[in-house]
C-alpha cells in the first residue's frame, strides 16, 4: 500500500514513526511538511526524514510543494494531516480535492474541509470511485465513525452526546477535583500543553461544535454547518458552580449534542450526576449514542495525542486496503 | 397530574391489597410507593398500607369513593401540587441584576415556583454563582418555566447550567 504524507507535525510524525516501527505494509512514497517535499516510488527513508524533522529541518526538499507531492507521487491513499482552517479548509481541500480527482483514496485528520465540505466531498469519492476517511477528525482515538458505519448497522441513531474536547474536560475535571479557578485551571493545561497560546478555539467551545458538525452530518447527512450549533463555552464557570452541583454529588462537563429529531445541535455547559458515563476525567473524551436497537452506547478514549490520532489514521489506510483489494 | 400520599386501612385477608390498589389505576394514576408495615399492626386483622401516587387532580375524589367500595378506608391524605423539580446553576450578577424580579418571572407563573436557591457571592464585583431548585405542575408547565428563566438570564446576562439527564 503506498501513501503519500501531506504534513509532518505531531499527527504526521506519529502516523510516520509507527508505519516504521510496525511496517504493516505500508510504503510512504511521498512526503511533505509546511515547507518541503520528497517524492520517492522505491519508498522514503522514514527513519532519516524523522531525525531531520526532529533536528528542526525542513523533511525534504525546498523546490518540491505539497501539491507537487499530490500530483506527481505515485501513490494509492493521500494522508492529509496538515494543520486545520475552519474558515476556508485550504490548503487541504485543494489537496484533497486533487487527490479524489485522480482516482486516489483520501484519508484525513483535518477538521476543516470536512466540516464545510462534506457532501461534496464525499460525493467526489463516489465519481471516482474512491474512499474518503475522516475517523481521526473526531475523537481522537475513539473509532466512532467505524462504529457508526459499521458496527450499528441497521440501527437508528436517536440522538447523540459527548465529551469532545480535551482541553475543556481537563479544566473542569481540575476545577472540580482541586477546587482551582478557570484561570488556574486553564494556565496548568498551557503548562501541560493541552491549551493553545489562544485558548479560544477550545473554551468557547469552537472545537467541540466542529466536530458535532461533523458527526452529526457522518451520521445523518444533514449537510449542517457550525452555524446551526448552539454554542456556549466554558470561560465563564466558576469553582463555585463546580461546588453547588457537587453537594448534588453532580458535576459540570461541556457537552456537545444532537437530537436530530428537536432539531437540536449544542454544546452547552451541563450538569451531570458524577456516576454518569459520560463523566470521564482529564482530557478524555466520550461519546454516548442512543438508538433504537442497541439502546444506549457510550465510548470512551483519548482524544488526541500522536499516536492516539495515529491510530486513528492507520485503521482508515488498512480499512481502504482491506475494501479495496486492487491496492498492494 | 397531583402527587398524593394516603394512608390507607384494610382488612389483612388474602388479596385485599391488590384489591385496594386497583382503583389506582383505574382512575387513571400511576402508583410510586407502597409502604406496608406490617408491624403496626394496631388491632387484630387490620392493616395499615401508606400509598404514593400520582393521579389527574380532579379523580382524587372518585378514588377515595372507589376505595371504600372495596373495603378500604382512607384516614389520611396529602397531596402536593408541583410535583416536577429540576435543579439547575446560575453564573453571573445574579443579585446586581434584580434577583427579586428573577424569581418574581417564575413565581407569578402559577404553575411553577423557585422552591429552593443558594448563592455564592465570592467577591464583590465577581460573578456569583447560585443553585435554583424549581417545581412545576407538570413537565410542559416546567418547560414553559424554563423558557421564561432562559430569557430572563439571556437579559441579565446570566449563563443558566441545565442538567443533562432531563433533557435527554
Amino acid at each position: 500500500m503506498k501513501v503519500a504524507l501531506l504534513g509532518l507535525g505531531s499527527v504526521g510524525q506519529g502516523i510516520a514513526s509507527m508505519v516504521l516501527k510496525k511496517g504493516l505494509g505500508i510504503t510512504i512514497t511521498g512526503l511533505a511538511d509546511s515547507k518541503s517535499g520528497i517524492i520517492d516510488a522505491k519508498g522514503i527513508n522514514i527513519e532519516e526524514i524523522l531525525v531531520r524533522k526532529r533536528g528542526g529541518n525542513p523533511a525534504g526538499d525546498t523546490s518540491v510543494s505539497a501539491m507537487d507531492v499530490v500530483q506527481n507521487a505515485d501513490y494509492d491513499v493521500l494522508v492529509e494531516v496538515t494543520p486545520t482552517n475552519i474558515s476556508t479548509g485550504e490548503p487541504a481541500r485543494t489537496h484533497i480535492t486533487s487527490a479524489l480527482r485522480k482516482g486516489r483514496h483520501v484519508v484525513t485528520s483535518n477538521k476543516g474541509p470536512i466540516a464545510l465540505h462534506h457532501r461534496e466531498l464525499l460525493t467526489l469519492a463516489d465519481t471516482h470511485h474512491v474512499s474518503l476517511r475522516y475517523e481521526a477528525t473526531v475523537c481522537g482515538a475513539i473509532p466512532i465513525i467505524h462504529i457508526l458505519e459499521h458496527g450499528l448497522l441497521g440501527n437508528q441513531v436517536k440522538a447523540l452526546h459527548g465529551i469532545m474536547n480535551g482541553t475543556c474536560n481537563f479544566i473542569l475535571t481540575r476545577m472540580s477535583e482541586e477546587g482551582l479557578s478557570y484561570e488556574q485551571a486553564l494556565a496548568e493545561a498551557r503548562e501541560m500543553g493541552y491549551a493553545e497560546a489562544d485558548p479560544s478555539y477550545d473554551v468557547k467551545g469552537i472545537d467541540p461544535a466542529i466536530k458535532l458538525v461533523i458527526l452529526a452530518n457522518a451520521i445523518w447527512n444533514l449537510g449542517v454547518t457550525l452555524h446551526e450549533v448552539e454554542i456556549t463555552g466554558i470561560d465563564q464557570i466558576t469553582p463555585e458552580a463546580l461546588r453547588l452541583a457537587g453537594e448534588d454529588d453532580a458535576t459540570i462537563r461541556l457537552i456537545a449534542e444532537a437530537i436530530p429529531a428537536r432539531q437540536l445541535l449544542r454544546v452547552s455547559p451541563r450538569i451531570l450526576p458524577r456516576s454518569h458515563p459520560l463523566v470521564v476525567k482529564g482530557t478524555l473524551n466520550a461519546v454516548t449514542l442512543e438508538t433504537d436497537m442497541a439502546g444506549s452506547l457510550t465510548f470512551i478514549g483519548k482524544g488526541a495525542g500522536s499516536i492516539e490520532t495515529a491510530s486513528a489514521i492507520i485503521g482508515d489506510i488498512l480499512f481502504i486496503r482491506e475494501q479495496y483489494d486492487g491496492c498492494s | 397530574m397531583v402527587q398524593v400520599s394516603m394512608k390507607l386501612e384494610m382488612k389483612d385477608t388474602p388479596g385485599q391489597l391488590v384489591r385496594a390498589l386497583k382503583p389506582i389505576s383505574d382512575t387513571g394514576g400511576n402508583i410510586i410507593a407502597v409502604i406496608h408495615q406490617r408491624e403496626s399492626l394496631t388491632r387484630a386483622e387490620v392493616i395499615d398500607v401508606q400509598v404514593v401516587i400520582e393521579l389527574p387532580e380532579k379523580r382524587l375524589e372518585e378514588l377515595v369513593a372507589r376505595m371504600n367500595e372495596q373495603g378500604v378506608t382512607v384516614q389520611r391524605i396529602g397531596t402536593e401540587r408541583l410535583i416536577h423539580k429540576k435543579s439547575l446553576i446560575l453564573i453571573g450578577h445574579i443579585m446586581h441584576t434584580d434577583l427579586t424580579d428573577t424569581v418574581d418571572h417564575i413565581d407569578t407563573t402559577g404553575y411553577a415556583e423557585v422552591s429552593e436557591l443558594e448563592l455564592i457571592m465570592p467577591a464583590i464585583a465577581e460573578p456569583s454563582s447560585a443553585r435554583m431548585m424549581i417545581k412545576a405542575t407538570n413537565a410542559e408547565a416546567m418547560n414553559k418555566a424554563l423558557e421564561i428563566l432562559r430569557q430572563v438570564a439571556r437579559k441579565k446576562d446570566i449563563l443558566v447550567i441545565e442538567s443533562l439527564e432531563e433533557n435527554g
